[in-house]
């Protein structure tokens, strides 16, 4: 128990948050590339993810194999990526480039999957009539899309990039393997000098971190669920319903760090 | 007028929905196409509006053939009702009723507020304009559908089992509204259903197939009863089993009444007298 509290008061001592202190410190320097490189990757992600998963779960088109694609995406270990990519890059790169790169391109890999199943399967979830309704009512195919199943489906979809997030900010801790910055900077700096409270002040940080996106996405998910299925003006009945079908809005795996230090 | 000439439609797994089939819809009346599941009637009315493309044979609108057409205009000029209404549920239903004005780019306020005209129309009270459509019961969704389909107010009106859904009693409410509507506003309906009795209720034209989508018998509700073309259509219409051959009982001399029914002896209703008949005809609505 001591462990924790000395890693508390690390945590909390204020010169490791004093500007300008040296190497992995001041802490919120870390927090701030932590954050920088979560958002970065997750932000290309989507770019890439969304409109794919739109376009499947629209069509029905190249399900199955994105379906086992991204399986075997999800089984790819994101240091080995990591590593990989740092070292064929470092050939045509300048070296920090190329660390940055890798880095990136490893955490995007990571989180796709999670963000195309949110897309794809909250498409998917959208009452096939309701859309057959819209068709046959003389919306095009993009206004389906943008009227009908992406509003229908976004607790599904931001439920999806929630996993994706959290499953990259617990990653992003690798970073520091290839000497980008991050909050990995603090536990791998507290490895080599054998500092416990060092190494357990940083793991917590990602963990309190991970907790606190998490539960913004929590509100993002509340505040965008759809009226009318299961929105703030309903019934007794309905709002019953919803708080039944809360877990379905999760999609992907749950994170663990086991790519992580 | 609506011609189906020489339509066929064969799905890519190799069923054969609809063979060879011709007919003529007249305009301004109501024309209902029953017949058990599989008989291909709701593949023939989605092809009115392109939902369904026929693999051989032409589909024409006044002269005009709808594969000619662009899909998405096609079917913003014609009123579709599905069963369970197909409302979008996370729209209110004041603008599920502006849906497709608003697609054809009629300011929103605007299409709002003749929404709300058609909500009186089809016999809704406006305070529900604000709900969604979860909160409104079966019969009322119902309705909603049928508001949105006259929205955009087209000549022609396709109801794809629109009241399947919904309890035996709002069905028959239902089913009057339609009548009532469709004196009012004189439009083209083609109607889907599985009911014979429903058909009976609101067709000028009755449209029976057998499976496949081969025409069993087309013609009037009377000419259809009267003279049911061959014993899958007296099967259909339930003459064979004695359902339609009523007769009447001695009159009960204590209440004065004359009871119908049927060939096996089951109650059909009660004998009217001609007076009763003259004042239910003044007082319904015109």
């Amino acid at each position: 128990m001591n462990l924790f509290v000395n890693a508390f008061l690390w945590i909390f001592d204020p010169a490791n948050w004093t500007p300008g202190s040296q190497s992995p410190l001041p802490i919120q320097d870390r927090l701030g590339e932590h954050l920088l490189y979560t958002f970065i990757a997750v932000l290309i992600a989507a770019a890439i993810a969304l409109p794919l998963g739109f376009y499947i779960g629209h069509t029905g088109k190249g399900r199955q194999f994105v379906i086992s694609f991204t399986g075997a995406m999800r089984a790819l270990p994101t240091i080995g990526v990591l590593v990989f990519l740092t070292m064929v890059l470092g050939y045509s790169l300048v070296g920090t480039t190329a660390n940055f790169l890798g880095t990136m391109i490893a955490l995007v890999l990571l989180a796709i999957p999670s963000i195309l199943a949110g897309a794809y399967s909250g498409l998917e979830s959208v009452d096939r009539q309701t859309i057959d309704a819209s068709r046959a009512s003389g919306m095009t195919e993009m206004q389906i899309l943008t009227r009908v199943e992406i509003p229908l489906s976004l607790p599904l979809i931001i439920g999806g990039l929630r996993a994706g997030v959290l499953q990259v900010i617990a990653t992003v801790t690798i970073a520091s393997y290839v000497g980008l910055g991050g909050l990995g900077r603090i536990i791998s700096s507290g490895i080599g000098l054998n500092d416990y409270d060092e190494i357990l002040g940083g793991a917590i940080l990602v963990t309190i971190l991970a907790l606190l996106v998490d539960g913004v996405f929590a509100l993002i998910q509340r505040l965008t669920a759809t009226p009318g299925v299961g929105g703030a003006v309903e019934t007794g009945r309905t709002r019953l319903r919803r708080r039944a079908s809360g877990p379905l809005a999760t999609v992907g795996t749950p994170i663990h760090e086991g790519n992580g230090p | 007028m609506i011609e189906f000439r020489s339509v066929s439609k064969r799905f890519p797994d190799g069923t054969l929905a609809v063979d060879d089939f011709s007919i003529v819809i007249p305009s301004r009346q109501t024309t209902v196409f029953v017949g058990s599941s599989g008989s291909g009637k709701t593949t023939l009315l989605r092809m009115i509006n392109r939902m369904v493309d026929p693999t051989a044979g032409q589909v024409v609108i006044d002269g005009d053939d709808v594969a000619k057409e662009n899909p998405v205009q096609l079917r913003r000029r014609i009123g579709y009702v599905m069963q369970n209404g197909g409302l979008l549920p996370h729209r209110r239903i004041v603008d599920n009723v502006a849906t497709v004005p608003v697609l054809r780019g009629v300011p929103r306020g605007e299409a709002r507020e003749h929404a709300l005209e058609l909500l009186d129309t089809v016999g809704l009270d406006r305070s529900l304009a604000t709900k969604y459509p979860r909160q409104l019961s079966g019969g009322q969704q119902q309705r909603v559908g049928v508001a949105r389909a006259l929205a955009a107010d087209p000549n022609i009106l396709l109801m794809d089992e629109p009241f399947g859904a919904v309890d035996p009693i709002v069905r028959l409410e239902l089913q009057r509204e339609l009548k009532r509507l469709q004196k009012d506003l004189d439009k083209t309906v083609v109607f889907v259903t599985h009911d014979i009795d429903e058909a009976f209720a609101l067709a000028d034209q009755v449209v029976i197939f057998r499976t496949g989508g081969i025409v069993a018998q087309v013609g009037t509700p009377s000419e259809v009863l009267g003279n049911p073309a061959d014993e899958f259509v007296a099967s259909f219409i339930g003459a064979d089993r004695g359902q339609r051959q009523l007769h009447l009982e001695p009159r009960n001399p204590e209440t004065g009444q004359v009871m119908v029914v049927d060939a096996s002896g089951r109650p059909a209703g009660l004998l009217s007298d001609d007076e009763s008949r003259a004042s239910t005809g003044a007082a319904s609505p015109s």
